[in-house]
C-alpha cells in the first residue's frame, strides 16, 4: 500500500467582477516558491478568457464549463478537482501540493468549501488554506454597497487584497480599509497596485502551517482587543450593514461536548447567518487552547494551539454574521456552555 | 435539510473533537458516544427526546415511541427536528429561559 502524501492545500481566490483576481493569480504564479501550484478557474458566461492569462501553469489549468461555480456546479467542481488530481499521478501534469481556486466574480465562497469539507474524496486529499477576497479601490465600497455577493466574499474572507490603489487617492484607500476593518476585523488587508509584488505567504502561510498558527490566531484576537473593549465595552466589533462582527467569551474553561453541541445547533439552524467564525477555546481539561473556525454551515476539525497568543486564557470566539443579535448569541452561549447540572467528567 | 453538517462523513466529524495533528489525543471513541449523549440528554430533555449510544452511532427516541439512527451530532438536529416537529433553535428564548432556569 502507497503511503498516505499530505493533503494538497486548496486555496480560493474570490473577489467581485473586474476586482483583479487574475492579475493577482498571475504575479503570484509567477514566482519560483510558487511553482507547485494548480489553478481551477471558473469562467462565466460562454467563453472563458482568463485562462489565457494564466501563462505560467497551462498544463495544470482546468477550466470549469458551466456558469456560476457555487450553485449549479457543485458536482463539476468536485470532479475538476479529482481530475486533476488522477491526472497528476498518471503523470500528465507535475506534482502540485498546492490548488487555487478562482471563483466567478458572483460566487459566494461557502458552497465550494463545503464541496471541498463534505466529499469524501476531496476530504481525504485536500485541505482548506486560506480564503482570499480581492477588493478594488475605485468600486469596491460602492459594490460592497449595492450586491450582497461582494459583501458576502469579504465577510469570509482570510487575507483580503485591496487592489487598483494606484487608481485612487489615499482618502479613497482609507476609507475602504476602515469599511473592510469593520466587516471582517480577522482578516489581514494588503494594499497593492499593479506594480506591488504580492507576498508568497499569501499561498503559504495558512491555519494548517504550525509555523503560521499563532500568528493566524493572534490576528483574530488582536481584533477582539483593539475593537471590542476599546471602543465602547459592548464586545460588539463592528457591523456594515445588516453584517456585524462581534465577540462571544467566557472567562471559565467549558466542556468539549458541551460546547460542540450548542455549535452543532447553532450552525444547523442559523449557519446561513454565520459567515464566518473564527474562535480560541478553553476546553475543560486542555492547558492549551484549541482554535475552532468555519463559515456559514461548515466548521472545520478543531486543532491545537501550543500556547495562548496573549498569555490570556480565555475563550474568545469572533462571529461575522448577517443580522444575528450578539446579546441573544452570548446569552446562549452561556446557558448551553456554563453552570449546566449534569457532571461530565468523563 | 443541510447535507453539510457531516452526515457523509460521520467517522470524521468536527464535534468529535481535536485533529490529531500531534499525536496527543487518545482515542477512546466508545466512552466519548456515551459522554456525548449523555450532554445531549440535558439538552434534548426540553424537547422531550433522548439519545443512546448504540454500535458506531447514536439511536435517537421521542417519548412517543418514534425512533431514528443518528451518526453523529451534525445529523442529530435534523432528526431532532424531524422527530418532533418543531424548530430546535439555541437561539429561542423559550429554549434559553428553561436552560437558565436548570442551571446551578
Amino acid at each position: 500500500m502507497s503511503e498516505r502524501r499530505e493533503p494538497i492545500v486548496a486555496n480560493l481566490l474570490t473577489g467581485f467582477l473586474g476586482a483583479g483576481k487574475t492579475s493577482l493569480l498571475n504575479r503570484l504564479l509567477s514566482k519560483q516558491s510558487l511553482d507547485d501550484t494548480a489553478v481551477l478557474i471558473n469562467e462565466f458566461g460562454a467563453v472563458g478568457l482568463d485562462h489565457l492569462l494564466v501563462e505560467s501553469v497551462n498544463d495544470n489549468i482546468v477550466l470549469l464549463k458551466s456558469g456560476c461555480i457555487c450553485c449549479t456546479i457543485r458536482a463539476d467542481l468536485k470532479e475538476a478537482i479529482l481530475t486533476l488530481f488522477d491526472r497528476m499521478h498518471r503523470g500528465d501534469v507535475r506534482p502540485f501540493s498546492r490548488l487555487v481556486i478562482e471563483t466567478t466574480g458572483l460566487a459566494d465562497p461557502a458552497p465550494i468549501l463545503a464541496t471541498l469539507s463534505a466529499d469524501l474524496m476531496l476530504k481525504y486529499h485536500f485541505r482548506i488554506g486560506n480564503i482570499i477576497t480581492v477588493v478594488d479601490v475605485p468600486n469596491g465600497a460602492h459594490n460592497i454597497k449595492i450586491f450582497p455577493e461582494s459583501a458576502r466574499q469579504i465577510a469570509v474572507a482570510d487575507r483580503i487584497i485591496i487592489s487598483k490603489s494606484d487608481l485612487a487617492d489615499h482618502e479613497a484607500i482609507d476609507g475602504l480599509k476602515s469599511v473592510l476593518k469593520r466587516m471582517n476585523p480577522t482578516a489581514e488587508a494588503i494594499v497593492l497596485d499593479e506594480a506591488s509584488d504580492p507576498a508568497e505567504t499569501l499561498l503559504l502561510d495558512t491555519i494548517h502551517d504550525l509555523s503560521a498558527r499563532p500568528a493566524e490566531v493572534a490576528r483574530w484576537i488582536a481584533a477582539e482587543t483593539s475593537h471590542g473593549r476599546d471602543h465602547d465595552h459592548s464586545h460588539d466589533l463592528n457591523q456594515h450593514g445588516s453584517i456585524r462582527a462581534f465577540v462571544i467569551e467566557a472567562d471559565q474553561a467549558i466542556a468539549w461536548p458541551r460546547f460542540a453541541l450548542w455549535l452543532s445547533m447553532l450552525i444547523h439552524r442559523h449557519g446561513r447567518k454565520i459567515l464566518r467564525l473564527k474562535g480560541l477555546i478553553d476546553i475543560e481539561g486542555v492547558e492549551t487552547p484549541v482554535v475552532v473556525h468555519g463559515v456559514q454551515h461548515i466548521i472545520h476539525r478543531p486543532l491545537h494551539l501550543a500556547a495562548w497568543p496573549d498569555g490570556i486564557r480565555r475563550t474568545r470566539i469572533v462571529v461575522i454574521g448577517e443580522s444575528l443579535d450578539r446579546e441573544l448569541m452570548q446569552r446562549s452561549f452561556d446557558a448551553f456552555n456554563l453552570n449546566r447540572q449534569v457532571a461530565i467528567s468523563a | 435539510m443541510c447535507g453539510l453538517c457531516g452526515i457523509l462523513n460521520h467517522a470524521d466529524h468536527w464535534t468529535n473533537g481535536l485533529a490529531i495533528d500531534d499525536g496527543s489525543a487518545v482515542a477512546r471513541p466508545a466512552a466519548d458516544r456515551r459522554l456525548r449523549a449523555l450532554v445531549a440528554n440535558d439538552i434534548l430533555s426540553l424537547f422531550g427526546l433522548k439519545l443512546e449510544s448504540w454500535a458506531a452511532r447514536y439511536t435517537l427516541k421521542s417519548r412517543t415511541g418514534k425512533m431514528a439512527v443518528v451518526d453523529n451530532l451534525g445529523s442529530l438536529w435534523v432528526e431532532a427536528e424531524r422527530l418532533t416537529g418543531h424548530p430546535c433553535d439555541p437561539l429561542d428564548p423559550t429554549v434559553l429561559a428553561k436552560l437558565e432556569a436548570s442551571s446551578r
